[in-house]
């Protein structure tokens, strides 16, 4: 099944099994299941960017990898190792919220432990609740300890840079965030970052972004992946269950976070 | 605000009210003044003087024109001025040709327009209810709408609301992309609309239905929500291949100095616009064929001995549709994408753009964010090389017609270096 953006896309041939690095590793076969949860709905800031570089780099580590785009009017599979999910604007948010209630697939999946990160919107989703393009409470997925009001001051637009839990072990967050919600952060969660330049959460205490286990979210596009590569990688290893991959080139991704760091520091 | 010396320019404004004619007056000397001092045409400047001395110029202006408003997120440009082409052969036209589509512009192209007839005016999305409650318009053409610029935009949805409700009461006939569900949903509400099947390549702003939410359905080209019976209205007019059918199913060719499919489509629509206007489609299109780059765009320069084609291409529907037009491969490609206020700050954009598609193309990647558009290539799996200038990006190219694409500031950037 493939969204309507995509083409065929061609890769280098396909190195080694994964197996030699997973010994135990969550996934069902060989290849790794990378579940795209709503472009139709939720893929207005770039979002397919984090489902290429997820794609791309576990590819570059010789695993197969099947994406699974789900628009939104079909069922969310329970099987998958990796969900994303991305930003929206107002109202696409509140139809995905109340699809996403009605299927209830992503919440099964994350029950059997499956890995997702969502961004903006989608991150909102995960929690109790968040406020929808009608002014109204609408309640989200409760996969993440967290609800989500209005802000009232000024939309939070712009560059970001934010350390991650040490616990996660992952470089300086570099990304762009726009979003008006306020994400409050409940006794469930830890954050995932704190914010040296940007609003992050927006409730003013520096937090950005939440993850208990295996569910993430952040305010965070960019995409993400794209300047933080790390992060897909930190996917990709909590799907094989395993604590190195081998090496993938990221000269690139290094040369723009090194220039997105630098510019953000000092804004021109 | 160009001033215009002729005996018809004088005489008709002579006949302005009093108001109107200082406000005229004042404009032409600010512009003057901000001319001088370097800073362009002035155009834009002597139009917000002229307002604030009489907000209603801009009607009193178009009062006696035939007016035509075009807007959409891409094409405008061009699609005015193959509409003002087309009415040329039914009499003189004054057009903002060179894209000043916000209201100050659009007071003083008409400040200069003498003795025409007919008004075409290009019109910023967000600007269009208000300039068509001012000019009150004869028609107004609504080509498409798609994602732009999202660290400040409305959404795409709620743009179409806003046309929606700014032109449900107008009397002009409305000339509207039946393949475009954004721009349907605008504009089925109005009472005078001609249906134009006008294609579009971009789909990803219109998966959810705009009146209900529902999941469009979009079998081939056609398209409709299957939860409230919204769909495709039966077109009046159509681009089929490089022929416009006209409403008596007579096919008439296009063709046009200005290549792509997206072109093709906006002289379709044009060409429904100058029918409105009683100018036979043959006519509107052998008048079009005049045209040949608009502000810059698709122009073919000669820079350092080496062929260069200037394209712009905006955003992801407008990328797309670029791609479409190109040489094949092994010509090389330039790619330069700029992230400055006009552009739009946040480049999360190239993302959605199908770079994947320049598969076999020597390509080189510059501009301000060239380190952006270089992991994007990376992870589409192509071969490129980053350069800091034009110049060496045409250096290194391999032989062969460039074609070098540019966002907004990257464009004007292209064309200041190719200048030279
Ligand atoms: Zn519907």
């Amino acid at each position: 099944m493939s969204f309507p953006t995509g083409h065929p896309q061609q890769y280098e041939p396909q190195q080694p099994a994964p197996q030699q690095y997973g010994r135990s590793s969550r996934m069902s076969d060989s290849s790794l299941r990378l579940v795209w949860v709503y472009p139709d709905l939720l893929s207005t800031y770039g979002d397919r960017g984090n489902a290429l570089v997820v794609e791309r780099r576990a590819r570059q580590r010789g695993l197969g990898v099947q994406r699974i785009d789900v628009r939104s009017d079909q069922a969310v599979p329970t099987s998958g190792d990796i969900y994303l999910i991305g930003g929206g604007e107002d109202r696409p948010q509140r139809l995905a919220a109340e699809r996403l209630r009605n299927d209830s697939g992503l919440v099964r999946a994350a029950e059997n432990g499956a890995i997702i990160l969502a961004v903006c919107a989608g991150y909102q989703i995960l929690g109790h609740e968040f406020v929808n393009d009608l002014g109204e409470r609408e309640p989200g997925l409760g996969l993440l300890d967290v609800w989500t009001t209005r802000g009232e001051g000024a939309r939070c637009v712009g560059d970001v840079l934010a350390e991650v839990d040490p616990r996660l072990g992952l470089p300086q967050l570099t990304g762009f965030e726009n979003h008006q919600g306020v994400t409050h952060l409940g006794q469930g969660v830890s954050p995932f970052a704190n914010v040296q330049v940007g609003r992050g959460n927006g409730t003013g205490d520096g937090t950005e972004g939440a993850w208990r286990d295996t569910v993430f979210g952040t305010y965070l596009h960019g995409p993400v992946m794209a300047r933080n590569p790390a992060v897909a990688d930190m996917l990709i290893k909590l799907a094989l269950d395993v604590n190195a991959l081998p090496p993938a080139d990221t000269t690139w991704y290094d040369a723009l976070r090194a220039e997105r760091i630098a510019a953000t520091r000092q804004p021109a | 605000m160009p001033g215009t010396d002729s005996e018809a320019t004088a005489a008709r404004e002579a006949s302005l009210p009093a108001r109107a004619k200082i406000a005229v007056t004042a404009g032409r000397v600010a512009a003057a003044l901000s001319q001088k001092a370097g800073r362009g045409s002035g155009s834009v400047i002597g139009g917000k003087v002229a307002l604030k001395l009489d907000p209603d110029l801009l009607a009193t202006l178009a009062e006696h024109l035939d007016v035509v408003l075009v807007s959409a997120t891409n094409g405008k440009t061009t699609t005015t001025r193959l509409i003002a082409e087309a009415l040329r052969a039914a009499g003189p036209v004054v057009s903002n040709a060179l894209g000043a589509n916000m209201p100050a512009g659009i007071t003083a192209a008409l400040a200069g327009g003498s003795d025409a007839k007919f008004g075409v005016i290009e019109v910023d999305e967000k600007y269009l209810a208000g300039v068509a409650r001012d000019t009150r318009p004869k028609a107004i053409a609504l080509l498409n709408l798609s994602r732009d610029q999202l660290d400040r935009a409305a959404e795409t949805r709620m743009m179409a609301e806003k046309w929606r409700e700014g032109l449900k009461d107008t009397d002009a006939v409305i000339i509207a992309n039946a393949d475009d569900p954004l721009v349907t949903w605008a504009a089925s509400s109005c009472r005078k609309v001609v249906w134009v099947a006008a294609g579009q390549a971009w789909k990803e702003d219109a998966w959810s239905c705009p009146s209900c939410g529902g999941v469009m359905q979009r079998p081939g080209d056609d398209w409709f929500c299957q939860d409230c019976g919204f769909r495709r209205p039966q077109p009046h007019w159509a681009l089929q291949g490089t022929h416009v059918i006209d409403p008596q199913r007579g096919a008439w060719p296009i063709q046009l100095q200005l290549p792509g499919r997206a072109n093709l489509a906006n002289a379709t629509s044009s060409a429904a616009v100058a029918a409105v206007f009683g100018v036979p489609p043959q006519v509107a299109l052998q008048r079009m064929q005049t045209v040949t780059a608009v502000a810059g765009r698709y122009d073919v320069v000669s820079y350092l001995g080496r062929d260069v084609r200037l394209l712009l291409a905006k955003n992801p529907a407008g990328w797309l549709e670029t791609f479409s037009l190109i040489d094949q491969p092994p010509a090389p490609v330039v790619l330069s994408v700029n992230a400055m206020d006009a552009d739009g700050t946040d480049t999360s954009w190239l993302w959605d753009v199908d770079y994947e598609r320049l598969a076999g193309h020597p390509i080189f990647v510059m501009g301000q964010r060239k380190l952006d558009l270089a992991v994007r290539l990376e992870v589409a799996g192509l071969q490129f090389q980053v350069v800091d200038t034009l110049e060496q990006a045409v250096q290194m190219a391999p032989p062969g017609r460039i074609e070098a694409i540019a966002n907004y500031t990257a464009f004007q950037q292209l064309r200041k270096a190719v200048a030279n």
